[in-house]
C-alpha cells in the first residue's frame, strides 16, 4: 500500500517542482541549467540514435583553433566541388570527407616543419594550382586577371577625365578673341556669379 | 491537370509567336484593330501561363507524385508553405515561374503604361512576347514541368533541406522578380530603337520599371545573403560564388543606369550609353539565368546540370547581336544635346560613377569566367575565389563608397571653389573625425579604416542635404523640423528617396567592414564543460555544452545541441544548435543531416554557434563558435535601402506646377549664359 502512495508523493514533489520551475521563467531563472541530458545516460551520455547526426566526429585538438594552420588552410581549396575553401568546409559541409583529408595533410605538413608558403606549394605540386583559392599573381596569364579590371578602369577614367578636360578648354580657346560663355569669365561681380551658380545648382537638382 | 498545363504551354508558345512576329512585322501601322490584337494575345499569354502554373501547383497540393517534378522537389510530409514554394525550387518549375511572371509584367506593362507612350506599345509587346516564348520553348522542348513517370512513386524524395527555410520562400521569388522585370526596360528601349522615338519619352517610360527591377534585385540580394547566413552555417553572407556574382552583374549596371538616367534627362547627354546599359542589364540576368542552370562553372547554387544552359547561351548571343545592331543602326540619331562643361561638375560624377559600377560589373565578371578562360588559353585549371574577388574589388568598392558622398555635394554643369569649400568642408569634417576616433580606439584593419571612415563622411554629405533642405524649409514656411523634413522628402522624393538609398549603402560598408574583426573557434565539449570566447568590442562569453536531445518533427529526426550562455558573467540565455536528419512519410532518409545555425543577434555582434557533430555516439559534442561583428546593420541597411527605393519611386512626389516652375527656372538661367554669348 505504501508503494503506491509514496510513487504518488514523489510525482506530486515532481510535479510541483516542474511547476515552480516553470514560473521562475518569465523572471529568467533557467531551470535548465543543470546540464539536463533526455538522451544520455552517465557522464557522457549515449545518444538514442548516433546515425542520424551523420559522420562521426573525432574530438578537436588545439591545432583546430590555430590561427597559422586556418590561414593557410582558408587559402586551399577543398576539391569536393563545394567551391569553398578548406577551413570552411571543413567546419560547415560535415558530409565532406575530403577537407578532414586536406585538413590531415595540412597538419602533417605542418608538424613536418614546412612555412606556410612551403605547405601552400606543397599543395599545388600535388593537386596542381586549382588547389588555391586564389591563383598566384605570377605569369603573363594570371597577372593579367589580377590587373585587367583596375588598369581598364584607370585608363578609361584617365581617357574620360582627359576628354572632359579638353572639351573645356577647347571653346574656351576658341572664344578667346571674342565674348565667351564661361561664366568664371563673364562681367558681373564674382558674388553675382556665384549666386547664378547656386541658383542653377539649387533648379536643377 | 498536366494535360491542360501542357495544353497552356502550347498555347502561350505558339501566342508568342504569332505576337512577336506580328509586332515586329510592322504590319500593325494604320492598323488599330491588329495592334488590340496584339495587345490581347499579350493578355492571352499571361492567362494561359496562369494556367499553367497553377495546374502545376494543384500537382503539388494534391501530391501527384506521377510528375516527374512533383516526385523529385516534395514529398507526403513536407509543410505546406514549402510544397508552394517548390514551384521554384527546381529547374523545370523556376522556368515556369519565370515565364508566369514575365507574362504578367509584360501585360502590366500594355494595361500600366500612359497613351503617350501607344507608338512603343506594339513593338514592346513583340519583344517580351517573343522573350516568354523562348522561355517557354526551353520548357517544352528541354525542361517540361509536367512530365510524367512510367510508375507513381509512393512518396517524393522531398525537398532539399537547404531550402526547407523562410528565406528560400521569399528569396528567388524576389531575385527572379528582379531579373524577369529587366526585361519591361529592355523591351521599351528596342521600341524605342526600332520606333526611332530616341527623344527622353522611352526613359520616362521605364523608369519606375527599371527602379521596381532594382528593388526586387536589390531586396533578392540581400535576403540570399541572409538565407546563406542562416542557413549554410559556413558564418558568413557573401562567398563570391558565380550564382551570387551573377545576380550582382545585373544589379550593379542597373544602379549605374538609374544614376545616368538622370543626366540624359536634365542634360540630354549619354543617350548611347543609357540604352547600352539597359540592354548589357537586360543580357547579364540572361547571363546570370545561363550560369545557374548550364552548369559550366561549378557553384553550390546551381540547379543539376542540363543541356538547358545551350538554350539561354543561344538565346544570349542571338539578343546580343541583334540588340547591339540595332544601336548601331540608330548610333547617329543618338547624338548628345549639350556636352559636359568640366571634370568639376555632379555630370562628371555621375560619369565616374558609371565608370565604378560598370568597371565593378566588369571585374566581377572577369573573375567569374577567369577560370574558363585559363583552362582554354593555359589548359590548367584554376580556382578564383575570395581572395581574388576581395583583392580586386574592395579597393573599387571603396572608391565607389566615396563618391556616393563627393556626387551630391556637387553643382550641375560646373562647380566653383567656393562652391565646393561649402560643400566638403562638413562631410570631409565628419569623415576625418570617424577616423580619429577609430584610431584612438585601436582599430589598425586597414581597409575596415578606410570604409568606415569613407562612410563617416558618405553620413556628413547625407546629413548635410537633408540639414540644409529642412532648415529652407523653415526659414520658407516656418514649419517645424519633423514637418519639413517629412515635406522635404515629399515633395521631392527622387532626390531624398535616393539618399535614403546611399544610407542603406553606407549601412552596408559599416556591416561589411564588421567581417575584418570575425572571432571563432572550434571546440569539442562533454556535457558541463566550457570554453571562453573574445568578443573584438571587449567581453567575453562563456559557452557551456548543456547536452543533446534527440526527438521526431514532421519531416525529420531533430539531434539539438544546446548551450547556456554567459557574458562576462551575466547569464544571456540558452541557445541551440540542431542536425536534422530529414525523412519521407515512410521514416526513410531522404538526404545527408544538414545542419541548423543558433544565431543570436545583436546591435554590436552575433553570436554564431554550428553543432559539427557528436563524438563516437555520446553526447560529447563538436562545435564551432563565431563572432561575427555588426552583421545585424547588413539586414537593416537593406531595409533601408528598400525604403529609400520605395520612397523614390513612390507616385507624385510635388505639385506639377512646382515641377513646371522649377523646369522654367532652369530655362531661365541658361538663358543669362546663353546672353552672354
Amino acid at each position: 500500500m505504501d508503494e503506491p502512495t509514496g510513487n504518488g508523493v514523489a510525482s506530486r514533489r515532481g510535479f510541483l517542482r516542474a511547476l515552480g520551475a516553470a514560473a521562475l521563467v518569465p523572471f529568467g531563472v533557467s531551470p535548465g541549467s543543470q546540464a539536463d541530458s533526455l538522451a544520455g545516460r552517465g557522464d557522457v551520455g549515449t545518444l538514442r540514435d548516433p546515425t542520424v547526426l551523420g559522420r562521426p566526429r573525432v574530438p578537436t585538438d588545439a591545432r583546430e583553433n590555430d590561427k597559422q594552420i586556418q590561414a593557410i588552410e582558408t587559402r586551399l581549396a577543398c576539391n569536393c566541388g563545394c567551391t569553398l575553401d578548406v577551413f570552411t568546409c571543413r567546419t560547415t559541409d560535415f558530409t565532406c570527407t575530403y577537407s578532414p583529408a586536406l585538413h590531415r595533410e595540412v597538419l602533417a605538413l605542418f608538424d613536418d616543419g614546412k612555412t606556410a608558403q612551403e605547405i601552400l606549394d606543397a599543395f599545388v605540386a600535388k593537386y596542381g594550382e586549382k588547389a588555391l583559392m586564389a591563383p598566384k599573381p605570377r605569369g603573363v596569364m594570371n597577372l593579367t586577371g589580377y590587373l585587367l579590371p583596375t588598369v581598364a578602369i584607370t585608363i578609361a577614367g584617365g581617357v574620360l577625365f582627359a576628354v572632359i578636360s579638353r572639351r573645356r578648354l577647347a571653346p574656351a580657346q576658341a572664344r578667346a578673341p571674342g565674348g565667351n560663355t564661361d561664366l568664371a569669365q563673364s562681367s558681373g561681380s564674382p558674388e553675382e556669379l556665384e549666386r547664378l551658380r547656386q541658383a542653377l545648382a539649387d533648379v536643377e537638382d | 491537370m498536366t494535360l491542360l498545363g501542357q495544353f497552356a504551354l502550347w498555347a502561350a508558345f505558339l501566342l508568342g509567336l504569332w505576337s512577336a512576329v506580328m509586332a515586329f512585322s510592322g504590319r500593325w501601322k494604320g492598323r488599330p484593330d491588329l495592334v488590340a490584337a496584339i495587345t490581347r494575345s499579350v493578355y492571352a499569354i499571361a492567362g494561359c501561363l496562369v494556367v499553367a502554373a497553377l495546374s502545376l501547383w494543384k500537382g503539388l497540393i494534391s501530391h501527384d507524385f506521377n510528375i516527374e517534378y512533383v516526385s523529385a522537389y516534395t514529398s507526403r510530409n513536407l509543410p505546406p508553405y514549402y510544397i508552394v514554394s517548390a514551384l521554384w525550387a527546381g529547374q523545370k518549375g523556376s522556368l515556369l515561374f519565370w515565364a508566369v511572371v514575365l507574362s504578367l509584367f509584360a501585360a502590366a506593362a500594355q494595361l500600366l503604361s500612359s497613351r503617350r507612350f501607344a507608338p512603343l506599345l506594339p513593338y514592346v509587346a513583340g519583344v517580351t512576347s517573343a522573350v516568354v516564348a523562348f522561355f517557354v520553348s526551353v520548357m517544352l522542348f528541354a525542361a517540361n514541368p509536367f512530365t510524367r513517370l512510367a510508375i507513381t512513386p509512393a512518396d517524393g524524395q522531398g525537398l532539399n533541406p537547404q531550402l526547407q527555410n523562410v528565406g528560400m520562400v521569399i528569396h528567388p521569388p524576389m531575385l527572379y522578380l528582379g531579373y524577369i522585370s529587366v526585361t519591361i526596360p529592355f523591351a521599351f528601349a528596342i521600341a524605342a530603337l526600332l520606333s526611332r522615338r530616341l527623344d527622353t519619352d522611352w526613359i520616362h517610360a521605364i523608369r519606375k520599371w527599371t527602379l521596381v527591377s532594382w528593388l526586387f534585385l536589390s531586396a533578392g540580394i540581400t535576403l540570399g545573403m541572409w538565407w546563406a547566413y542562416v542557413e549554410l552555417g559556413w558564418g558568413g553572407y557573401w562567398a563570391w560564388d558565380p550564382v551570387e556574382n551573377a545576380s550582382l552583374l545585373p544589379w550593379l549596371t542597373m544602379t549605374a543606369f538609374l544614376h545616368s538616367v538622370m543626366i540624359q534627362e536634365k542634360r540630354g547627354m549619354l543617350k548611347r550609353w543609357n540604352l547600352g546599359l539597359i540592354v548589357g542589364t537586360f543580357l547579364l540576368s540572361i547571363f546570370g539565368t545561363f550560369i545557374t542552370r548550364s552548369g559550366v562553372i561549378a557553384s553550390v547554387h546551381s540547379f543539376t546540370q542540363s543541356n538547358v544552359g545551350y538554350f539561354f547561351l543561344a538565346f544570349l548571343v542571338v539578343a546580343a547581336i541583334l540588340s547591339f545592331t540595332l544601336l548601331y543602326t540608330r548610333w547617329p540619331q543618338l547624338v548628345a544635346e549639350v556636352r559636359l562643361e568640366s571634370v568639376l561638375s555632379r555630370e562628371a560624377a555621375f560619369l565616374f560613377n558609371n565608370l565604378l559600377f560598370v568597371g565593378i560589373a566588369f571585374s566581377v565578371l572577369w573573375g567569374t569566367l577567369f577560370p574558363i578562360l585559363s583552362e582554354l588559353i593555359r589548359g590548367s585549371k584554376i580556382t578564383v575565389g575570395p581572395p581574388f574577388f576581395n583583392r580586386v574589388n574592395v579597393p573599387l568598392g571603396l572608391a565607389l563608397l566615396g563618391l556616393t558622398g563627393i556626387g551630391p555635394l556637387i553643382a550641375w554643369r560646373k562647380a566653383s571653389a567656393a562652391n565646393l569649400q561649402r560643400q566638403f568642408t562638413v562631410p570631409v569634417a565628419s569623415g576625418v573625425l570617424t577616423l580619429a576616433a577609430l584610431l584612438a580606439t585601436g582599430t589598425r584593419d586597414f581597409y575596415a579604416l578606410v570604409a568606415l571612415a569613407l562612410a563617416g563622411f558618405v553620413a556628413g554629405t547625407i546629413v548635410q542635404e537633408f540639414h540644409r533642405g529642412v532648415r529652407a524649409r523653415r526659414r520658407m514656411h516656418g514649419e517645424s523640423i519633423p514637418l519639413a523634413f517629412t515635406r522635404l522628402v515629399a515633395r521631392n522624393r527622387r532626390r531624398y528617396g535616393g539618399y535614403l538609398v546611399h544610407v542603406g549603402v553606407l549601412v552596408y560598408f559599416v556591416a561589411f567592414s564588421g567581417m575584418a574583426f570575425r572571432r571563432e573557434m572550434e571546440a569539442t565539449l562533454k556535457p558541463g564543460e566550457s570554453v571562453e570566447l573574445a568578443s573584438p568590442f571587449g567581453h567575453t562569453y562563456q559557452l557551456t555544452h548543456l547536452g543533446i536531445s534527440q526527438y521526431e518533427a514532421l519531416n525529420r529526426v531533430v539531434s539539438a545541441a544546446t548551450v547556456e550562455v554567459k557574458k562576462d558573467g551575466r547569464a544571456d540565455g540558452i541557445m541551440t544548435s540542431e542536425k536534422r536528419q530529414h525523412v519521407d512519410s515512410f521514416g526513410r532518409p531522404t538526404f545527408e543531416p544538414s545542419t541548423e545555425v543558433g544565431i543570436r543577434s545583436g546591435l554590436q555582434e552575433d553570436l554564431y554557434i554550428v553543432f559539427a557533430g557528436a563524438v563516437g555516439g555520446t553526447e560529447e559534442a563538436v562545435y564551432r563558435f563565431t563572432i561575427n561583428p555588426l552583421v545585424w546593420w547588413l539586414w537593416f541597411g537593406g531595409f533601408v535601402l528598400v525604403a529609400g527605393g520605395i520612397v523614390t519611386m513612390w507616385p507624385g512626389g510635388g505639385p506639377a506646377i512646382a515641377a513646371s516652375m522649377r523646369s522654367q527656372a532652369g530655362y531661365e538661367v541658361t538663358l543669362v549664359g546663353a546672353d552672354k554669348e
